[in-house]
């Protein structure tokens, strides 16, 4: 039966005991290391979530990186069409104006050419009549350097002209 | 396995013929099964840890009575065997420092400190020796401060973002938020912050005393969760805490429940039953712990000595019961540990689960 009647020292030391022990881990003990896991928990939730957050940013930035990138590509690639197609025209327009203006240079260089060529030939012509007239009255000269010979031609240039008036009259 | 059932029946028979065993045995050599058990399971005013051959080995205690005549102070050690007790006092141990304390061997007050009256009656002084279990209180408190105050101490001196602690400081972070969590948050829910520490102080109490008592040698050993007292007052916190802080929604249960009006008004039946609850909750509580932790004591301490009974019964008998007694004591320590942290938890769970019985609201729905 003295098994089951608690006995007063030990439940006196018990109590004492207990109460210390109690109120020690009450004041310091327990809830400071539930307030730090707790706390700790709350904080590994809140970096997880920002770290989730983080690399969906990421991913994000990544995503818009590379659209970024190809958007980039495609204007240079419409860029350069461009600058090639403006060179071709470019070139082109410039060979069509060099043509034409070879052709204009040509076609001025005859017209050129031929004014040239017809004040030449006019000049020519008055040299040529200039000297016939000359060489034709030196020859003349020495043909009618005597009486005779100015009777004789007078002669002959008459008869030639009665012969013209014979002739119109026919 | 295939042996197994035939192993268990041999043992089983074994056991049948143990009792007369002991009873053949009692008498003639010197193992008095009960008084080990016993001595093991009561308190004693000395700490018998072993014999070295015929020397025991003794820590010797403070002994701290108040006597008719005043204090007395002394040892353990100042109470001389039963074989010395002269004339009357046959049956008591004296004391050598002081003629009028005994200590009991038999009658109600058997091993306890009992003062002989000059008229002859046996009376028990106030007794505040720091016997076994008291000791082994000490010791199983020193041992709790330091398994909490140490990781609380890491708590103080870390920051919220520091690497989380390892070793022995993890390890109690972990175990404290098993049973905070799992346990206490569960039934309390807003209002377990408030309850906690008491009901993790009852947790690491009566786990660290469990584990602590099964230990053989000191500083454990002592039976300080199978002490009554220890349970009692353990018991009496939750009773305390319980009803001190019942809303007035728990003691309109108690007095007038919503029960048909018959069953309360000529004979209050009803609240008889529900007072008569209050108090066998936390008598529950302290049976149970009690039984659970001296039941594993004694059967630790029963499987132990069929080496020694069984020991002057012949080489074969002796070692096949040895062998099984072994494996068996093995299987009861393993067992033991199972069943301190599970006593510690349904201690805890169902103290929990009485204080949130006692703040009950009354019910939103009409």
């Amino acid at each position: 039966m003295s098994l089951l009647l608690p006995d007063s020292g030990l439940l006196f030391w018990m109590t004492l005991v207990f109460l210390v022990v109690f109120l020690i881990l009450w004041k310091y003990g327990f809830p400071s290391i539930i307030k730090m896991v707790n706390d700790r928990k709350a904080y590994i939730d809140e970096s997880l979530r920002k770290a989730g957050e983080a690399s969906e940013k990421l991913a994000n930035i990544e995503k818009e990186g590379e659209a970024l990138l190809r958007t980039a590509r495609e204007k240079q690639a419409t860029i350069l069409r461009e600058a090639s197609e403006t060179r071709n025209a470019i070139v082109e327009k410039a060979q069509a104006q060099a043509h034409e203006e070879s052709a204009r240079i040509l076609a001025d260089a005859k017209v050129e050419i031929e004014s040239e060529k017809q004040a030449a030939i006019r000049e020519i012509r008055t040299q040529v009549a200039d000297l016939s007239v000359q060489i034709a009255e030196k020859i003349l000269r020495q043909k009618l350097s005597s009486e005779d010979m100015q009777k004789n031609l007078i002669d002959r240039l008459l008869d030639e002209v009665t012969s013209a008036k014979q002739s119109d009259r026919k | 396995m295939k042996y197994f059932r035939q192993l268990l029946c041999a043992l089983l028979f074994a056991f049948l013929a143990l009792p007369a065993a002991s009873m053949a045995h009692e008498k003639g050599n010197g193992l008095d099964l009960q008084s080990v058990l016993w001595g093991h399971i009561k308190d004693s005013y000395e700490w018998h840890v072993t014999n070295i051959g015929d020397t025991p080995v003794i820590i010797d205690l403070p002994v701290i009575v108040k006597t008719s005549t005043g204090w007395y102070t002394g040892w353990g050690s100042d109470f001389e065997e039963e074989s010395l007790a002269t004339g009357a006092h046959k049956g008591y141990r004296p004391c050598k420092k002081s003629s009028s304390l005994f200590i009991a061997t038999v009658g109600n007050y058997e091993r306890r400190i009992v003062e002989i009256l000059p008229d002859g009656k046996e009376v028990r002084p106030f007794d505040l020796s720091i016997t076994k279990t008291v000791c082994v209180l000490f010791i199983d408190a020193i041992i709790l401060l330091l398994c909490i105050l140490l990781p609380a101490r890491w708590c103080k001196r870390h920051r919220i973002d520091d690497p989380a602690p390892k070793g022995f400081t993890g390890l109690m972070h972990m175990f404290i938020m098993y049973v905070y969590d799992d346990v206490i948050k569960p039934t309390l829910g807003k209002e377990s912050d408030k309850y906690a520490p008491y009901l993790l102080t009852c947790f690491f109490f009566i786990f660290i005393a469990n584990i602590m008592g099964i230990m053989p040698f000191p500083p454990g050993g002592g039976n300080l969760t199978g002490n009554i007292a220890c349970t009692f007052f353990l018991a009496v916190c939750t009773f305390l805490v319980t009803n001190f802080t019942g809303t007035k929604h728990y003691w309109k249960d108690i007095f007038w429940p919503d029960v048909p009006t018959w069953l309360k008004v000529p004979v209050p039946l009803m609240p008889v039953i529900e007072i008569f609850g209050i108090f066998t909750k936390p008598f529950a509580l302290m049976v149970r712990l009690f039984a659970n932790m001296m039941a594993g004591h004694a059967i630790a301490l029963a499987l132990t000595c069929i080496i020694f009974i069984m020991a002057t019964m012949g080489a074969v008998l002796a070692s096949t019961m040895t062998a099984v007694s072994v494996g068996m004591s093995v299987f009861m320590m393993l067992l033991e540990v199972l069943v301190s942290f599970i006593q510690a938890l349904v201690f805890t769970m169902l103290s929990a689960v009485f204080i949130s019985l006692a703040h009950v609201h009354e019910p939103s729905e009409a």
